[in-house]
């Protein structure tokens, strides 16, 4: 169980544009990676091409040795494919669209039942498509590519357009998708969607990438000072401006934030100054890291 | 619960979004057949109307003829007997009646109006028959000849007969057509088609669940436009009449070849159904699917002979109303395969699994 795949020197290019420009990357059997990045960095194109829905320009897709252009239905049978449109059959039911994609891989219909208890739709079974809500659709196209129980499954943006609600509940369903094994290569332009769900993380922008390692070394590795904040009337700004290793002190609306890198002295100071009302500490987040590659601000849209 | 084949299952997951879809079955059953009781409904009564004749004054023709001829007049003409012929020469000219008859001395006379040629050449015909029969009687002896008439068609010149055939050609024409283009454009703008290349199933299994689906559609447009019309409106079936299914079998993979060609060009679903549209809706007319085309011009009657539908309906008429064997349909089958092999060959080529 547990698909691996390597992809080399991949480069797509749509007349002048180069949407991938040499990206390179291997993910091992039972890893959940992520390709992080902002909307048309070369993700989705990426993505596309490992499953076989496009050719390369230049460069080698593998994927347990098969060439995922070829259709070959033994290669076909170990992927999953979630595609980033809900891609249904008009007008059947949630339990209709299970069964006949089920049947496309020579399986059941009692898959169907099956499925739907895990991705928690049963009651929604006999509801046509149409009418289910957009985090139900996502639900549903990802039960349908997990209908023949693949090696490795491709989601992509699996939790674009949904309320954060309905996206920490789609997260919770699929930290357990890679727990028997199985590999799992996701897109999204959620930082912290990458952060929670990923083994390791790809940050994307204009086909290229930028990083590639687990979220924790990615920020590790960022030379960000720690960000303590406290409620406004703990501390005043100039005193806290004089604290031990204090480096900038802002005042934002609601909180007085402390930046340090040492982090250590300056809470220990504070808490001998009984000045820990509202604290809370943060360390770099992935959208830092892309910050500190880019230059630019991360925009989540 | 069974596995269902990979084809089998496009194909059920097909005919439920179609049955589902009250718009599509509208278009593709409703509609057709509100044309075909439309046109039924008016013919089936025109095929019944009578001549009325207004005879002023004596008429010996008239007056002398025998009982039992008398009453076969009353099938076809009713003989009013009025006094003022002035007054029933208006009623002519103004068209309320069909003819007027007056003797004058041994001279039968009838007036006609020109306004209706096709019944004042009926009156005449009729009234020229009745004198000759006085005639032949005066002469007190056995008439030498007799004339019998036969008509090459089943019964009367019913329309339903023709018109059964035509608008049934037009309603598989459509639907196929129609299933063809926007399944294949709505599957390619969901991404469905995308999804499908993904799975380990045969693409041509994609392209035979539609024609099946069609197939099953046609068979079903057939079923109910033959049942109603002879139920309702008397059509009569000729005994090769199950030839219709090979024909129709061969105008459906014509039409669903259009149809995939449409759905290979158009982005999007509203271009399929437009361009869908101006090919069956043109063709129907052209081909005779809403009223012959015996008297068109020479040059649309040839523009006619290169449309598909044309030879779909010639052939079921053929089959259905003029009594014609299977030596038939061989023509309107080859050129419409042929339509589909080629059209197919195009829309293949043209293919596209992505928008």
């Amino acid at each position: 169980m547990g698909a691996s795949i390597n992809v080399e020197g991949l480069v797509m290019t749509y007349g002048s544009l180069r949407a991938v420009d040499d990206i390179s990357f291997a993910v091992g059997p039972g890893e959940f990676f992520g390709l992080l990045g902002p909307n048309g960095a070369g993700k989705t194109t990426t993505l596309e091409t490992v499953e076989g829905l496009r050719k390369a320009t230049a460069g080698r897709v593998d994927i347990d040795g098969f060439d995922p252009w070829k259709r070959q239905p033994e290669l076909q049978r170990r992927i999953g494919v979630q595609l980033q449109a809900s891609s249904f059959f008009e007008r059947l039911t949630a339990r209709e669209q299970l069964s006949t994609f089920a049947a496309l891989y020579g399986i059941g219909p009692e898959r169907a039942d099956e499925l739907l208890e895990q991705v928690g739709l049963v009651e929604k079974a006999g509801d046509p498509v149409e009418k289910l809500s957009g985090g139900q659709k996502q639900r549903l196209s990802i039960a349908c590519a997990l209908v023949h129980d693949p090696e490795v499954l491709f989601l992509d943006e699996p939790t674009a357009a949904l309320d954060p609600q309905s996206r920490r509940n789609l997260w919770d369903f699929l930290q357990g998708l890679n727990d028997s094994g199985r590999t799992v290569v996701l897109t999204t332009h959620y930082m912290e969607e990458a952060e929670t769900l990923c083994d390791r993380v790809a940050i994307i922008d204009h086909g290229r990438i930028l990083e590639l390692d687990t979220p924790d070394a990615l920020i590790r590795g960022l030379d960000v000072p720690t960000r303590i904040s406290l409620e406004p009337e703990a501390i005043g700004l100039d005193e806290a401006r004089a604290l031990p290793g204090a480096l900038d002190v802002q005042q934002t609306a609601g909180s007085v934030v402390i930046e340090t890198r040492e982090p250590g002295p300056l809470l220990a100071e504070l808490a001998s100054r009984d000045a820990l009302a509202g604290l809370a500490v943060s360390k770099g987040t992935l959208e830092d890291v892309f910050l500190s590659r880019t230059g630019r601000e991360y925009r989540e849209s | 619960m069974k596995t269902r084949s990979p084809l089998m299952s496009l194909m059920v997951a097909m005919a439920k979004g179609f049955v589902r879809d009250k718009m599509t079955l509208f278009w593709s059953v409703a509609f057709p057949l509100m044309f075909l009781v439309l046109f039924g409904g008016i013919f089936t009564d025109q095929g019944a109307a009578k001549l009325d004749v207004v005879q002023v004054g004596q008429v010996s023709v008239l007056d002398d003829l025998p009982k039992p001829a008398r009453e076969a007049l009353g099938e076809g003409f009713t003989v009013e007997k009025r006094e003022s012929l002035d007054a029933a020469l208006q009623k002519l000219k103004d068209g309320d009646i069909d003819g007027v008859v007056t003797q004058q001395g041994d001279d039968v006379v009838i007036h006609f109006s020109a306004a209706d040629q096709v019944k004042a050449a009926q009156v005449q015909g009729w009234f020229s028959g009745l004198v000759q029969v006085a005639n032949q009687a005066a002469t007190d002896s056995p008439p030498k000849f007799r004339l019998k008439t036969e008509q090459v068609e089943d019964e009367g010149l019913k329309q339903i007969q023709y018109v059964t055939p035509s608008l049934l050609g037009w309603a598989v024409a459509m639907s196929a057509a129609f299933g063809a283009a926007l399944n294949l454009v709505s599957w390619r703008v969901n991404g469905l088609l995308r999804r499908l290349r993904l799975a380990p199933i045969r693409t041509s299994s994609v392209v035979m669940a539609r024609v099946g689906v069609s197939l099953v559609v046609a068979l079903g447009q057939a079923a109910i436009f033959i049942g109603l019309a002879t139920a309702l409106f008397g059509l009569k079936l000729s005994g090769w009449w199950p030839l219709v299914i090979p024909l129709l079998a061969a105008g459906t993979l014509a039409f669903l070849s259009i149809g995939m060609l449409g759905g290979a060009i158009s982005k999007t679903e509203e271009g399929a159904i437009g361009l869908a549209n101006f090919i069956v809706l043109p063709m129907a007319f052209l081909s005779g699917s809403f009223f012959p085309l015996d008297g068109a011009p020479k040059w649309l009657q040839i523009i006619s002979n290169c449309l598909p539908l044309k030879h779909l309906n010639q052939g079921m008429l053929d089959v259905m109303v003029r009594d014609q064997g299977p030596s038939a349909i061989v023509l309107p089958m080859i050129i419409l395969l042929g339509f589909a092999l080629v059209l197919g060959g195009i829309a293949a080529k043209l293919f596209r699994w992505d928008t």
